[in-house]
């Protein structure tokens, strides 16, 4: 199968793209039990902005505590984190974690958790944006539902919602589906590639599974463990939508597996 | 629903606690009605008490003076030990600070405050109040720094990313996330306060349901009395109780259920 090469044009990486956010040599040890662990270790990366970047490696390889060092939840013990030329001093709106559907607060209706970060907007513009999110989420009708009422799919579409709803420049996905079953995971792939097509937002997505990443990412940043290091960034130069039996698809997918040091048969 | 062809005698299930009671009040009636010289009034000695009671005004005006001290009592333990606890269990420094006091001040019952309570407020009202803010305070405030730890740290961080300060956090995640916690202990200490407000009137003020047992055995031994104010303790304390319940399982708590099922 022959993909049309005017199409195969990477969607990002151009030129003119504009650095988002940088990680400079950053370092992170955690003290256990007495013992100091270094987490991550020289961590170099730069990130345009609009770009998709996965952050792919086992468990233990330290990705999510460089995505919580992103988001500044964590300091790094050495090393800097810039987000458009500004260091990172702490969480801020202008950039949302979405958990996974863990972070959705059960005591607020699928409207007040979406209007969460609303606070200061006048009611009615509050509620238009509130609206407006449900429906790019596909919510309507639940409006008023708790999440315990709802599935893990929708609960997690709650969160996508509630993070672009204060209309972040950055988002920060952990494992974002990893509760969900597959067949909802793959449809959740594919809303959140519209959404982010649609709002051009800069997106860290962290992830352990190769072909979600391949899916998705404009790069896919392969990570290992002690102490968690690049050991990779393999640019994925396919257009969207991505055929995921394209030869390119799998050449791109198998060289991830052998980077990481899995034989691609079973 | 019961089978029609069902040969058994067969009770509605809402019947069968009162058809059991009836067989107690029979029980208590008959060992009354045996042993005639006992002080112990039988289940229609105790009617007529209550009859009585209610005749001279007395039942209502004990109900409502017992009421007013636990709801004062209760309320203002509230809105000490909640805020006061939210602080605390949040600044993990304050929790080491006040932590020991907390454990030696707890295994005091609040009846030990009695003496201490007559001598600050004098007999009256406000001793009572005092012994019943005593007794819910603690609890509360434990209840809720023991809450708060329970609060998963995805609700603070998803806070924090959305730009809440410290006050904002505990209005909008750190309270909410507690409530059904502390639903449970408000239920349970207002149990507790109904318990002191009975042992707080029979020494440190002269109306109420603890005083009337106290005083009705003192003015002549007037068991019958004794045993109706008994009762009404025990029948007000078990609609107080029936009054947090249904708060609990009200709309705006539902969630807090729900992950149980």
């Amino acid at each position: 199968m022959s993909t049309k090469t005017a199409m195969e044009t990477p969607t990002t990486m151009t030129a003119s793209a504009r650095t988002k956010l940088r990680t400079d040599s950053v370092g992170m040890i955690f003290d256990r039990d007495g013992k100091s662990l270094s987490v991550l270790e020289n961590i170099n990366l730069e990130v345009s902005e609009g770009e998709f970047l996965c952050l792919l490696g086992p468990s233990g390889c330290g990705k999510s505590t460089l995505l919580s060092a992103i988001a500044g939840f964590l300091t790094p013990t050495s090393g800097e984190i810039t987000i458009d030329g500004e260091a990172v001093r702490g969480p801020d709106p202008r950039r949302i974690f979405v958990f996974q559907e863990r972070g959705v607060f059960p005591w607020l209706t699928v409207e007040g958790n979406i209007g969460f970060g609303l606070g200061k907007l006048p009611r009615k513009e509050r509620a238009q944006r509130v609206s407006h999110y449900i429906q790019m989420v596909g919510l309507e009708g639940f409006e008023k539902s708790y999440p315990h009422e709802l599935s893990g799919g929708m609960k997690q579409r709650v969160e996508v919602a509630r993070a672009l709803a204060v209309n972040p420049d950055v988002l920060f996905l952990d494992e974002p589906f990893g509760a969900l079953d597959s067949i909802t995971r793959l449809i959740m792939r594919g809303e959140l590639l519209r959404i982010w097509q649609a709002e051009r937002k800069t997106i860290l997505f962290v992830t352990h599974d190769i072909d979600e990443a391949v899916q998705l990412a404009d790069r896919v940043v392969v990570m290992s463990a002690r102490p968690g290091h690049i050991q990779q960034i393999v640019p994925i130069d396919i257009a969207h939508p991505r055929d995921i039996s394209s030869p390119r698809y799998l050449q791109l997918r198998d060289g991830i597996l052998n980077q990481i040091g899995l034989a691609h048969k079973l | 629903m019961e089978r029609k062809d069902s040969k058994h005698l067969t009770v509605p299930v809402w019947l069968r606690p009162v058809l059991f009671l009836l067989v107690l009040l029979a029980a208590w009636q008959i060992a009354v009605l045996r042993h005639p010289h006992q002080l112990l009034p039988g289940p229609v000695k105790t009617a007529d008490g209550i009859a009585d009671l209610l005749q001279h005004g007395l039942l209502f005006k004990y109900v409502v003076a017992s009421l007013f001290r636990v709801t004062w009592g209760f309320f203002l333990a509230v809105i000490v030990a909640v805020p006061l606890g939210l602080v605390i269990g949040w600044y993990r420094r304050a929790e080491m600070a006040f932590n020991p006091i907390l454990q030696i001040l707890r295994p005091i019952s609040p009846l030990a405050w009695i003496p201490i309570a007559i001598l600050w407020f004098g007999v009256g009202d406000l001793a009572a109040v005092f012994l019943i803010f005593v007794g819910c305070f603690l609890p509360l405030l434990l209840t809720v720094i023991n809450a708060l730890r329970s609060v998963p740290e995805v609700y603070i961080n998803a806070g924090r990313n959305f730009g809440l300060g410290p006050i904002q956090l505990m209005r909008r995640i750190l309270y909410p996330a507690i409530v059904p916690r502390l639903m449970t202990g408000l239920r349970i200490t207002l149990g507790v306060a109904w318990l002191v407000v009975v042992a707080a009137e029979m020494i440190a003020v002269n109306s109420g349901l603890g005083f009337l047992i106290v005083d009705a055995r003192n003015a002549g031994n007037r068991y019958d009395l004794v045993v109706a104010g008994m009762v009404m303790i025990g029948v007000v304390g078990l609609l107080l109780d029936t009054g947090v319940r249904s708060l609990e399982k009200s709309g705006a708590l539902r969630w807090a259920y729900a992950e149980e099922r």
